[in-house]
């Protein structure tokens, strides 16, 4: 069968010895950024792109994605052990985990979160193998049309299913798209936006945008704040599951599966988003609703499940269509980019070395993962005690390093300066950077995929309205900002994100 | 007289559409062309108009919907952390990667509440070590190490 050969491709890329270890510190990198607060897997990533310039591009991807579903795990680290999320999608695992840690069970919540996040790992990696072939078909069918309103579906998806105010995040996805248009226009020649800088000509690069709006604009902010944290560490004892909790967690983990596989196609889903779901659909089917937020072991299995399965399904639009539907995607569109890899349906036939490779990959570091993650334990709460006064300089000093290494120039850090100043500012207003980095990944795309869609219709702009693909698109984000807008789904939006 | 309900939503608001405007004034120097035949002003000018559209409703917002009040702005993290990382920039090729470090991590540590310099400085020099073997040993980054080196 196809698909089976596919996978030998895959993993024979995937198990050489270089893609091995890129897997593993990937992985590695990814539980400690996951384990630390402050920094995640999206200024990581920003700060790693420059150095894998020099990489094989299956090794840098590889070792990217490694990072993003590392972070998941340890993530959920420091949820159990002291109730504080080292990850946006590990909040909820605070909820039940750390009371599992108090009643001294942490050691079973820890355990049924690594072989929870494995299990989904597994099947999300079978899912992406699936689905990958039928989905890059059709979307080698889309026209320009048809390019540009999946971006729209893409952008205002990803906007409606996060949290905040819907109309700033779709104007930061505008102010996204005009950052993209800085730099030359490759049909006339033109400079844009370019205000006679001669390094602005080539546009600004996204490392310099993501590392400022994510990575400075996050220290500075941490750094306003003068709270203490709470050390206290659960002590653990043992590791095993009980017959009883096996029991209760493993349909959790199964249910978790699922939905975190359907969220994470979903624009604007992946880990967070289904952790969230997830958590509210154990509780609202549970027999003993009561229990939830005083140790019930689902309300950490199917979280813990939900969002690495929503975090590697995420790289479906990616790696199928092109479209990024996250903060991390959009880097990973960068990443792919500076390696002259055109993100689109034709990288799966024109690389698919490449394309397999990673998907096997992603499998592997899931192994890695939950082999490694238990033993380590002990040296993930020794980091967790380093103070971040002495952390953050650090990781200042390596965004710094990275930016400036991508051209010895001094004007990239005075840009990714400013983009750290803009960054707090938007913080400052309750502006969201992750749709701003969408839009700007996405904006030259959705230009010249316009500016096609019109040369081909002549001018005539319905052509996005008779064209049935394209108008299905534009009628579902359509729906999806009515959906958001009226008051009852708005209501149960913010609860959800009030849970912590 | 409206009452602000909502402060942070007015300048959000405000500052879109001041980006709207300078979009489309900018832009303006670019030929427009056709809908048929987009030139490089076509984009920009409708972004830029979308984006007054939209700062409008949202400033328009503020005065019906309430919000938190603007927070607070500390200077001296904002200032001290994007101070020496633009010093870093400016001087790394001139003093070399060890001493850039350590001049960085010193500086930007006195942004923390925390700061205490001995430790600071010790971290510095540890660091500067790690950086030299991870980025221009390693990764064999073009980055002089010690002054004058390039």
């Amino acid at each position: 069968m196809d698909l089976l050969s596919h996978l030998a491709l895959g993993f024979g890329v995937a198990l050489t010895p270089v893609n091995l270890v890129y897997a593993l510190i990937g992985a590695l990198l990814g539980t400690l950024i996951g384990v630390l607060p402050g920094i995640g897997p999206v200024a990581t990533i920003a700060m790693l792109l420059p150095t894998t310039y020099a990489l094989q591009p299956v090794s840098a991807l590889i070792m990217l994605a490694g990072i993003y579903y590392g972070a998941q795990y340890g993530g959920s680290t420091t949820s159990i052990l002291i109730n504080m999320p080292g990850e946006s999608s590990s909040v909820v695992t605070c909820l039940d985990g750390h009371q599992m840690a108090r009643k001294g069970q942490a050691g079973a919540a820890l355990t049924i979160s690594a072989l929870g996040s494995f299990f989904a790992g597994t099947f999300a990696t079978v899912l992406v193998a699936c689905v990958a072939v039928p989905l890059s078909e059709l979307a080698l069918k889309f026209g320009p049309a048809e390019y540009f309103s999946l971006m729209v579906l893409g952008l205002i998806g990803a906007v409606v299913l996060a949290s905040g105010s819907l109309l700033k995040a779709i104007a930061m996805i505008i102010l996204g798209l005009l950052l993209g248009i800085v730099g030359t226009d490759v049909n006339s020649g033109v400079a844009r936006f370019a205000f006679g800088v001669p390094e602005l000509t080539d546009g600004i690069g996204v490392v310099t945008v993501a590392m400022g709006l994510f990575g400075f604009a996050e220290i500075i902010t941490n750094l306003e704040s003068t709270e203490k944290r709470e050390m206290v560490a659960a002590k653990i004892k043992g590791f095993w599951l009980t017959k009883d909790q096996f029991k209760k967690a493993w349909p959790a983990v199964l249910r978790g599966t699922g939905l975190g596989s359907v969220l994470g196609v979903l624009p604007g889903g992946g880990a967070m988003l289904s952790s969230f779901a997830s958590y509210t659909l154990e509780k609202k089917i549970s027999a003993h609703p009561e229990e939830f937020g005083k140790g019930a072991i689902q309300g950490v299995a199917g979280p813990e499940s939900a969002n690495n399965a929503g975090a590697q399904t995420s790289f479906i639009p990616l790696l199928t269509l092109g479209i990024p539907e996250n903060a991390v995607m959009a880097l990973m569109v960068g990443a792919m980019t500076i390696h002259n890899i055109q993100p689109g349906p034709q990288v799966m036939t024109s690389n698919p070395a490449l394309f397999w490779g990673l998907i096997a990959s992603m499998w592997v570091g899931n192994l890695m993962l939950v082999v490694l993650n238990l033993p380590l334990i002990g040296m993930w709460i020794k980091l967790l005690q380093v103070p971040y006064r002495i952390l953050y300089p650090a990781i200042l000093l390596f965004c710094a390093i990275g930016v400036y290494s991508i051209n010895n120039t001094s004007v990239d850090i005075m840009l990714t300066v400013l983009f750290g100043l803009i960054g707090v500012i938007f913080v400052k207003l309750d502006c969201e950077p992750a749709p701003l980095l969408l839009g700007f990944v996405l904006g030259p795309m959705m230009e010249e995929n316009l500016r096609r869609a019109l040369l081909l219709s002549r001018g005539d702009p319905f052509v996005f309205l008779t064209r049935p693909i394209s108008l299905g698109m534009l009628i579902a984000a359509v729906l999806l900002v009515l959906v958001i807008v009226l008051p009852n789904v708005r209501r149960t939006r913010e609860v959800a994100f009030q849970e912590d | 007289m409206a009452v602000v309900r909502s402060p942070k939503d007015l300048v959000a608001g405000l500052m879109f559409i001041g980006i709207g405007i300078a979009s489309i004034v900018i832009a303006s120097n670019y030929t427009l062309g056709t809908a048929a035949r987009m030139g490089p002003g076509y984009f920009p000018r409708i972004l830029g108009i979308l984006m007054i559209l939209l700062g409008a409703i949202i400033a328009l917002r503020s005065l019906r919907v309430t919000g938190p009040p603007l927070p607070g702005w500390k200077w001296r993290p904002v200032l001290v952390v994007l101070g020496s990382v633009l010093i870093f920039g400016l001087v790394v090729d001139r003093l070399g990667l060890v001493l850039s470090t350590i001049m960085l991590i010193m500086m930007s540590s006195a942004a923390s509440v925390e700061f205490r310099p001995k430790e600071a400085a010790i971290s510095g020099v540890l660091l500067a070590v790690l950086a030299v073997g991870v980025f221009v040993i390693g990764l064999k980054l073009q980055i002089g190490i010690w002054p004058g080196a390039r």
